[in-house]
């Protein structure tokens, strides 16, 4: 705690007062500290005991019946081309959705800031209503919007294209619902640019237009510099939050079509659903993984930064 | 670069045609793309709204007809008979206000002692509380569920609540926005001879109004649209909350029932977007302060 250079004197001895405040203050503490435990430190341990144990659903009655396996579930699931089909199409999600979303928020934002002045308040609610609505409700809507005789197609037939099964190709299905992400997620990066752009120095931008710069080289040579920890942290809330996605193949798609929108974490769910509990903690540690190299990724690139 | 090098020129006084082109006029085209693109964004939500207004027959025979032929309550009568959405509406509100309830008292109440008080094993705590700020629910639901089921909570209301009480989003919310608060009144309050808790509660909680209006917008919301865990352990239809009972339905033998799921929809959607529309500057400003939806 206190380091103090040098001797090292004795450590004083806390006084009463100190030790009481020890005490109140872990009351304070205690209500929350006991839910933690149990309910979020305890399963995130128990996640990963589990995934080297053959536990399933007919061993919550007798659970000495559970052996612990090593990395069994681990060989298991990187054998099974489901799942690599899921990390392969959790990846393109978060590959393809994470710098779209962020490129869309980003121009959103500049619009707000510096191209307008009236109206800004109707249009940031505009643009950010999405975020608060359920994904399930709005999956149902888009699968509506999205079917072969429905609206997307019928605006398209006005200018002549036939558009596609979205949700029943192999091929559309997957940036059919990367597109929903999209819409979805703009409102929350575009609010936090619009606070970064708050933090570019003005007379930075005054300095350049003196010195003739236009304004995509003062956007380019100015404000992209300034906001790259902002862009950095969307860029990871939104990988972390796209990494896990989940309800739009559950309600829009089921997984299909042949697995082209099956996810991580939805098969993870399935195979819960199917009792291997064992083994779905194991897919779910693979994706917890991921997140946490992804966060690690974050706080390496923003400590640079200082 | 060149702006660290001009300072000259930046402190000059500016001549007013200068002036004017450093806040360039509002650009016309710029209104008509941002219109556009706003249409785009909120026509979903338009067309959710008409068409639980219409007849199946009629979204089948005329998908793109924008205003329905023949406006019809039938399917929120549906929903509300033969479906019973009332029951899923109470238990998505009944579990939302617990949740939310829950976040103020515990997070407040850590967030003080995180914020104010110096007591050993500080450090770690906070740590604890920084660390699990992104563990996602579907790492932990397996065990959660094991350990619900142990405990005889499947299909109750304590199994939809419990886990939740507690976020360390929360926690540190209140946390960051407490340290804020100066400890000169906190001091006064103890020379008076106040207890902890006595300061806690009538000089702290009273300043708090405006995290604690972030905190309860943002797990209501939280608790509103959450799904999967739900979908976990709500297994019988009684205790199904709204995204649950939406979601299961979709796909039944309901799923071409495009007029009842729009107005299922409505039935989640509509009630947040109007408390989000009064209270936008709440929402934004929680975005803002935590970064984290």
């Amino acid at each position: 705690m206190t380091t103090i250079a040098g001797a090292r004197p004795a450590r004083p001895r806390p006084s009463r007062a100190a030790r009481k405040q020890t005490w109140i203050a872990w009351g304070f503490a205690a209500p929350f500290i006991i839910l933690f435990l149990v309910f979020m430190a305890g399963p995130i341990v128990a996640s990963l005991v589990m995934s080297f144990t053959d536990l399933t659903t007919r061993d919550l009655q007798t659970p000495f019946n559970v052996n612990f396996v090593g990395f069994e579930n681990y060989l298991r699931l990187f054998d099974d081309p489901r799942f690599l089909r899921s990390l392969v199409n959790t990846g393109v999600f978060v590959i393809l959705g994470v710098p779209l979303t962020i490129a869309v928020a980003l121009l959103v934002a500049l619009a707000l800031n510096t191209g307008i002045t009236r109206f800004r308040t109707v249009f940031r609610v505009g643009y950010y209503a999405p975020v608060v609505t359920s994904i399930v409700a709005i999956a149902i809507v888009w699968r509506f919007i999205l079917q072969p005789d429905g609206l997307l197609n019928g605006f398209l037939g006005w200018f002549g294209i036939s558009g596609p099964n979205w949700l029943e190709d192999t091929f559309w299905a997957l940036p059919s619902l990367i597109l929903m992400a999209i819409w979805r997620n703009i409102g929350t990066l575009m609010v936090i640019f619009l606070a970064g752009l708050q933090g570019v120095p003005k007379e930075h931008h005054e300095a350049a237009m003196v010195d003739g710069a236009s304004a995509f080289q003062r956007f380019t040579n100015v404000t992209l510099p300034a906001l790259r920890p902002t862009v950095l942290f969307a860029a990871v809330i939104t990988g972390i939050g796209f990494l896990q996605f989940f309800e739009e193949p559950f309600v829009m798609t089921r997984g299909g079509p042949l697995d082209a929108t099956l996810s991580s974490a939805m098969y993870t769910f399935n195979q819960f659903g199917f009792g291997n509990y064992s083994y779905a903690s194991a897919a779910s540690y693979v994706l917890f993984l991921a997140i946490v190299v992804l966060s690690l990724v974050q706080f390496r690139l923003l400590k640079r930064e200082d | 670069m060149t702006a660290i090098e001009t300072p000259v020129l930046t402190k000059a006084p500016l001549t007013k045609a200068r002036r004017s082109a450093l806040t360039p006029r509002p650009k016309w085209w710029l209104y008509i793309v941002l219109t556009l693109g706003g249409i785009a964004m909120i026509f979903p939500f338009i067309w959710m709204i008409l068409g639980s207004f219409k007849t199946t027959a009629e979204i089948r025979s005329n998908p793109l007809g924008f205003l329905p032929e023949a406006a019809t309550l039938d399917n929120y009568t549906q929903l509300f008979g033969r479906l019973d959405f009332t029951t899923f509406f109470v238990n998505s509100a009944v579990v939302a206000l617990f949740v939310t309830l829950g976040n103020i008292v515990f997070s407040s109440m850590v967030g003080y002692a995180l914020a104010k008080l110096q007591f050993r094993g500080k450090r770690l705590l906070f740590v604890l509380v920084l660390g699990t700020l992104m563990v996602p629910g579907v790492v932990t639901f397996v065990p959660l569920f094991v350990l619900t089921s142990n405990l005889g909570l499947v299909n109750s209301y304590p199994g939809l609540i419990l886990p939740f009480l507690i976020t360390p989003l929360g926690v540190f919310l209140m946390r960051q926005f407490i340290s804020s608060l100066p400890d000169d009144i906190l001091e006064a309050a103890r020379i008076d001879g106040a207890s902890e808790w006595r300061i806690f509660l009538r000089v702290v909680m009273p300043l708090c109004g405006p995290a604690v209006a972030t905190l309860t917008i943002l797990t209501f919301l939280g608790s509103w649209n959450n799904f999967l865990w739900p979908l976990v352990v709500a297994t019988s239809e009684r205790m199904y909350t709204l995204p649950v009972a939406l979601a299961l339905y979709s796909v039944g033998q309901n799923a071409a029932q495009y007029g009842l799921m729009m107005a299922g929809a409505v039935v989640v959607v509509v009630p947040v977007l109007l408390v989000f529309i009064v209270l936008q500057r709440y929402f934004i400003q929680g975005i803002a302060l935590t970064g984290i939806k």
